[in-house]
C-alpha cells in the first residue's frame, strides 16, 4: 500500500540559514542507506519536507530498518499515493486507508489536509470535515477528538493525493557529516561503540583507533573490533580504523615503571597517539566510552591525569552513565552481543591486582620520565605500524 | 615456516580422501535412497565404507552407524540408551574428563531424572578400576568412558574396564568415546567388551561432519533424530555418502601403516619431552608416574604448564612463528572456565591458566619438532618477564 515516506527531521528545523546544509546533508546519508536496500528510491527535498520514493518493486521492513539508522531522522511516515479522481473515490480511499491500517478502529481521530494544489475544489477545512464524516459513517466506533486524537490522518493535496498517519520514530540527531570529524578509541568492550555512536548522533563522522598488542592479544581480539567498527558504521557511515601496534610500549612501561600505575600511564600513551593520528586526519576531537568512576582507570583523578596529555578536547559521552544504561544501549544499536565476546583485550592483560584509583599527576610524570630514553622513538614506530583498515565502506 | 600442532582440534585431510569425496560430490552424487542408478552407485560407496571400517574395528557392518560427528555420536550413545534402557534402572556412570560431548550429554540425562556418578582421577588423568567396581549397581543402564582424554593424552584402561562391567553387572553397556583414540591404537569392541563406540572422520585425516558410532547387536538403543527412516531407521537423514566414503578412506590408509604411525608419533613425543625439560618451570601433564618418555600415554598429544607465561600468550607468540598449538584450558579474562580435566587431576592452581597442548600427527617431522622447541626456548624467557606481577 505504502509506496513513499515522509521524512520528519526535528532540530534541523530550527537551523537559520544554513538549514539547507543540513537538509542536503540528510538527503545524502538517506541516500547511501538505501544503496545497501533492495529496490530503487528517489529522494528529494519539497518545499521543507523530504520525501522518499520508491521507483518500483521495494522491500518495505528492509527500508524502514535502513532509514532508522539515519542520523538526523525523527519520524519516518509511510505514505499512501492516490490519483485525484473526484472527492467521492478520495472518501474511499480514505476509509479502505483507515480499514488496513487500524485493523481495531477503536480510535479517536482527526483528519489535517494540506492543500498544496490550490485550485482543487474543495478548501481543507471542508475537506477535513467530509472526510471524517465518511470515516464516521464507515465505521462509527471511531470517534472525533480535534484537540488530542490518537490518530491524525494526514492528506496533502497535491498533483497526486498522499495519506499517511503512522510515525515511526527514527533515531534522532543531526546528519553525519554536519559536524565535523572525531576520532573513537576503540578497545572492544561495551562502552567505545556506545560513545562512538552518541557522538556520530550529533552529526560528527567517526575515525577509529584500536590498540592492538600481540601475543597479548589475538587476531580473534582483532576482528572483533573490526565487527563493532562495522555495527557503528551502520549508523555513523564509513570509519577508517587505526590498527596500532602497542605491544612493544606496553613492555616498556612495565619495564619501567610502577605496576600500579601502569593502567593510568598506558592510557595517557594511547591518548597521545590518538592525538597525533587524529590531528594528522583533521579530527577535531578525542571520543572514548569512559564513565566517572566504573573502574580505577575511571576516577575523577584517572580521568584527569590521562586528560591531560591531550590539546585536542576529548569527548566522554557516557560519562554520566550507569553500566546498566550503557549496556541497554549497546543492546539497541546491537553492539553488546560482540562486545561480550571473550577475547583479552589490551586494558586486561597487564592489570595490576591494585591499581592506583587517585593517581598523582606528579608522581605519574616523574614516573614517565624512566621511559624518556626510547619511548619517543617507540611512539613514532607504533605510529608506522598503523594499519588502515575502511570499515562499513563497501556500502 | 608453518607448524601445525593441533592435531587433536583437527587434522588435515589426506589428498586421496579429498579426491575420493570430490569424485563423489561431483560425478556420483547420487542419494542411496533413489531406486535409480544413480542412487545404487551411491549405495555402493556407502556400503565399502560400512564394509572397510567395520573390518577395521573387526566388528559387523550392521553394527556401524554414520552421524554428523563426534558429539552426535555421543549423543546418541548416551540419550538412545538411556532412554531405551530406562525400566532396567535409571543410574549412569561416566568419568569427570570426559569431552564436553559427553559430559554435557550426562548432565542434560540428569536433568531428564537420570542419577549419573562421576569418576574421580588420578594424578595422570586415569580412572581406577576399583572406583568403577563399586560404581556399578544393579540400576546402573550404562558408563561412558573415553580412550583417550583429548587434553592431556591419558589413555583410560578400556579393555579392563570392559571385561569387569560384563562381570559385576553384565546387563550394564559399555561405551567408549574413542575421538582421540581411534586411528592411534587398534580398537576392537567386540574383544573389549565394548558396546558402543564413538570415532570422527575429522581427527584421523578425514573429513568434518561426519563420525560413526559402533552400536553392538546385543544393545537396546533408540533413535534421538527422526525422519526419513536412513540407516535401519536409527539415524533419519539422508546418507552423508562423501563424508562416509572419506572418513574410510581415511581409515584404512592410516591403519595400513598404523604401527609405524603411532612410533613415529611416540618417536615425535619423547623428542619433544626431552627438550621441554630443557626449560625451567615446566611440568608436563598426564604421564604416569615411572613413564617420563610417555609410555602408556596417548603417542599424539603433549600436554604441558609454564610457569609464569598464560596459555593464551603463549599461544599467540608461537602463532607469530608459523607455530599453531592449543590453549589446554579454555580461560580467558572474562569467563574464566579452567578445564575440568586439568582440575580433577588436582594440578596446581597456576598451571590451569598456563596449560598449553601440542598434538601430532602424520606430517609432524622432527624438523618441526626442533624447530617449536627452540622457539619456545627464545620466546619463553621474554614471555616470562612480563608476567602480572
Amino acid at each position: 500500500m505504502f509506496s513513499a515516506f515522509l521524512i520528519k527531521y526535528a532540530e534541523i528545523g530550527v537551523k537559520g540559514k544554513n538549514r539547507y546544509l543540513f537538509e542536503d546533508a540528510l538527503v545524502r546519508r538517506i541516500r547511501l542507506a538505501l544503496k545497501k536496500s533492495q529496490g530503487e528510491f528517489e529522494v528529494r527535498k519539497n518545499q521543507g519536507r523530504i520525501y522518499v520514493e520508491a521507483l518500483g518493486e521495494f522491500d518495505y521492513d528492509e527500508t524502514v530498518e535502513r532509514l532508522k539508522h539515519v542520523f538526523g531522522i525523527s519520524g519516518i511516515c509511510p505514505v499512501a499515493y492516490t490519483q485525484d479522481e473526484g472527492f467521492e473515490k478520495l472518501c474511499e480511499t480514505v476509509v479502505r486507508y483507515v480499514a488496513d491500517v487500524y485493523p481495531d478502529r477503536n480510535l479517536t481521530f482527526k483528519v489535517d489536509t494540506r492543500r498544496a494544489r490550490k485550485n482543487y475544489p474543495k478548501e481543507s477545512m471542508e475537506i477535513n470535515a467530509d472526510l471524517g464524516e465518511a470515516i464516521l459513517n464507515a465505521f462509527p466506533e471511531m470517534r472525533v477528538d480535534v484537540h488530542d486524537p490518537q490518530v491524525v490522518i494526514h492528506v496533502e493535496i497535491r498533483e497526486q493525493i498522499y495519506l499517511y498517519s503512522v510515525v515511526i520514530p527514527g533515531p534522532g540527531g543531526m546528519p553525519v557529516g554536519t559536524g565535523g570529524k572525531a576520532m573513537l578509541l576503540l578497545s572492544g568492550g561495551i562502552d567505545s561503540p556506545v560513545a562512538g555512536y552518541m557522538i556520530a548522533k550529533r552529526g560528527v563522522q567517526l575515525d577509529a583507533v584500536y590498540f592492538h598488542a600481540p601475543p597479548y592479544t589475538s587476531e580473534r581480539a582483532k576482528q572483533k573490533v573490526i565487527d563493532l567498527a562495522r555495527i557503528v558504521s551502520e549508523y555513523a557511515g564509513p570509519i577508517y580504523l587505526h590498527v596500532i601496534n602497542f605491544t612493544r610500549i606496553q613492555q616498556y612501561i612495565f619495564e619501567k615503571c610502577p605496576h600500579e600505575e601502569l593502567t593510568v600511564i598506558m592510557r595517557r600513551y594511547m591518548m597521545r597517539i590518538a592525538e597525533k593520528i587524529a590531528l594528522e586526519t583533521q579530527c577535531l576531537g578525542l571520543i572514548t566510552g569512559e564513565s566517572i568512576g566504573q573502574v580505577a582507570s575511571q576516577t575523577m583523578q584517572s580521568l584527569a591525569a590521562t586528560d591531560q596529555v591531550c590539546g585536542l578536547p576529548v569527548y566522554r559521552p557516557l560519562i554520566g552513565f550507569d553500566k546498566q544504561e550503557i549496556v541497554e544501549t549497546a543492546g539497541k544499536i546491537g553492539t553488546f552481543e560482540t562486545s561480550i565476546l571473550p577475547y583479552e583485550d589490551c586494558c586486561t592483560i597487564f592489570v595490576a591486582k591494585h591499581p592506583v584509583t587517585k593517581p598523582n599527576l606528579k608522581v605519574i610524570r616523574r614516573h614517565e620520565q624512566n621511559l624518556d630514553p626510547e619511548i619517543e622513538e617507540m611512539i613514532q614506530t607504533a605510529l608506522e605500524t598503523d594499519e588502515r583498515i575502511v570499515v562499513g565502506g563497501d556500502a | 615456516m608453518e607448524v601445525y600442532l593441533d592435531n587433536s582440534a583437527t587434522t588435515r585431510v589426506l589428498p586421496e580422501v579429498a579426491e575420493l569425496m570430490t569424485r563423489i560430490m561431483c560425478e556420483d552424487y547420487g542419494n542411496p535412497s533413489s531406486l535409480h542408478i544413480k542412487g545404487m552407485q551411491a549405495e555402493q560407496y556407502l556400503r565399502g565404507a560400512r564394509k572397510t571400517l567395520s573390518t577395521l574395528l573387526k566388528a559387523e557392518e550392521k553394527e556401524i552407524y554414520f552421524t554428523s560427528g563426534g558429539t552426535e555420536s555421543d549423543n546418541m550413545a548416551l540419550i538412545g540408551c538411556a532412554l531405551a534402557n530406562r525400566r532396567q534402572g535409571n543410574h549412569l556412570v561416566t568419568t569427570q574428563i570426559e569431552h564436553p560431548a559427553v559430559l554435557k550429554t550426562m548432565r542434560y540425562l540428569e536433568k531428564e531424572g537420570f542419577r549419573v556418578t562421576y569418576l574421580p582421577v588420578d594424578g595422570s588423568g586415569r580412572i581406577s578400576l576399583d572406583d568403577l567396581q563399586s560404581a556399578i549397581t544393579p540400576q546402573t543402564i550404562l558408563v561412558s568412558v573415553m580412550h583417550t582424554n583429548n587434553e592431556v593424552g591419558s589413555l583410560q584402561p578400556v579393555q579392563e574396564a570392559g571385561a569387569l562391567i560384563r562381570r559385576v553387572n553384565p546387563r550394564t553397556l559399555f561405551h567408549v568415546d574413542a575421538v582421540q583414540g581411534f586411528g592411534k591404537s587398534r580398537i576392537y569392541p567386540g574383544k573389549m567388551g565394548i558396546d558402543l563406540l564413538s570415532a570422527s572422520g575429522h581427527k584421523i585425516h578425514g573429513p568434518k561432519g561426519v563420525g560413526l558410532l559402533y552400536i553392538g547387536n546385543r544393545v537396546k538403543i533408540q533413535p534421538i533424530l527422526h525422519g526419513g527412516g536412513q540407516q535401519s531407521d536409527l539415524r533419519s537423514g539422508t546418507d552423508n555418502v562423501p563424508g562416509a566414503a572419506g572418513m574410510a578412506k581415511a581409515a584404512e590408509l592410516l591403519y595400513a601403516h598404523l604401527d609405524q604411525d603411532v612410533e613415529r608419533l611416540a618417536s615425535c613425543k619423547r623428542r619433544f619431552l626431552d627438550g621441554l625439560r630443557q626449560l625451567e618451570g615446566v611440568r608436563i601433564n598426564g604421564l604416569l608416574p615411572d613413564s617420563p618418555d610417555g609410555e602408556g600415554t596417548a603417542p599424539h598429544i603433549v600436554s604441558a604448564s609454564f610457569y609464569g607465561v598464560r596459555s593464551e600468550v603463549l599461544l599467540h607468540a608461537l602463532e607469530e612463528e608459523g607455530i599453531y598449538v592449543s590453549a589446554g584450558s579454555a580461560c580467558s579474562a572474562r569467563k574464566p572456565q579452567p578445564s575440568a580435566t586439568l582440575r580433577a587431576m588436582g594440578v596446581e592452581q597456576w598451571m590451569l591458566e598456563s596449560t598449553v597442548r601440542f598434538s601430532f600427527s602424520v606430517y609432524t617431522t622432527m624438523e618441526e619438532i626442533d624447530y617449536t622447541l627452540r622457539t619456545m626456548y627464545d620466546k619463553i624467557p621474554m614471555l616470562r618477564k612480563y608476567t602480572r606481577r
